[in-house]
């Protein structure tokens, strides 16, 4: 699964479309990494325990979101966008979106491929 | 009772005014010499590649970090607000935790060759009820490419420059 942010897959042509996919998951904070957390936010600085927490559950959004795209029988998903809310105090939803295409080696050579994918 | 109150309160800002400064201090002088060590890797926010070579592989690149403020400074912005202007102690607190998610992102791929279409994306973490903010989560992302070394049409002055 190849996934980018940019509108096409550089190197590569689209052949397909399929529309939106999206994977979200909502996550509480741990009791304990709240409790450093707390601590932590007197003398300021990283809070690790969250970026851990964020990291893992954004790992978990790209994930469902690449199943979906797969079951729709696509390889990449491009136009890749990420948004976080917090839905309630103390937990967040992360949700990464996108659109599911299928990408393919360009029959012709190589240059020809860069130089159709290229705006103008 | 009362006095007991008001002395851990100034305990706690002369805690977070001291040991805070000290960590913002650290983290500034880390993020200044790793962003030397990056400088030659370029990331730029548009989304068209330059041609210089052939693409051989794209990558979603992906950094982040969870800053949060002291003490002393969530005080001092709080008296801020009372009287508008700038609020220096958030900007600095926003201004480390994108410079930090950006390095991280180009930690994850530093063999990649360039970096296109860099966003970032911004969210406040509540403390609890109170509404004020207690830190920050700041995302990088973009997408790392990899050029091919055997390119028919190489522009190899680009490429060391």
């Amino acid at each position: 699964m190849i996934l980018t942010n940019t509108e096409t897959v550089p190197g590569l042509l689209i052949v397909e479309h399929y529309g939106l996919v999206q994977g979200s998951t909502i996550r509480a904070k741990h009791i304990g990494r709240d409790f450093m957390a707390g601590m932590k936010n007197l003398v300021g600085g990283e809070l690790r325990g969250y970026t851990e927490l964020l990291q893992e559950s954004r790992d978990q959004a790209i994930l469902r979101m690449s199943d979906q795209a797969k079951a729709l029988g696509a390889n990449a998903v491009v136009n890749l966008r990420f948004s976080t809310s917090s839905v309630a105090a103390g937990a967040a939803e992360i949700l990464c979106y996108g659109t599911a295409v299928r990408v393919e080696k360009s029959p012709v050579d190589a240059q020809s491929a860069s130089t159709q994918q290229r705006p103008n | 009772m009362e006095l007991i109150q008001i002395y851990v309160g100034l305990s706690l800002l002369l805690l977070g005014f001291v040991v805070g400064g000290v960590i913002e201090r650290m983290h500034y002088r880390r993020i200044k010499r790793r962003e030397f060590g990056f400088i030659t890797l370029p990331a730029t926010t548009t989304s068209a590649i330059p041609q210089i070579q052939d693409v051989e592989r794209s990558q979603l690149a992906l950094g982040s970090a969870v800053i949060s403020v002291d003490y002393f400074k969530r005080f001092a912005a709080s008296l801020k607000g009372l009287f508008g202007g700038e609020i220096h102690s958030y900007s600095s607190l926003l201004d480390r935790a994108r410079r930090e998610a950006l390095l991280r992102m180009k930690e994850n791929f530093a063999d990649a060759d360039m970096f296109v279409n860099v966003r970032f994306e911004t969210s406040t973490i509540s403390n609890g009820g109170n509404s004020r903010i207690g830190s920050v989560e700041v995302l990088a992302f973009a997408t790392a490419i990899w050029y091919r070394e055997d390119s028919p049409h190489a522009v190899p002055a680009l490429l060391e420059s």
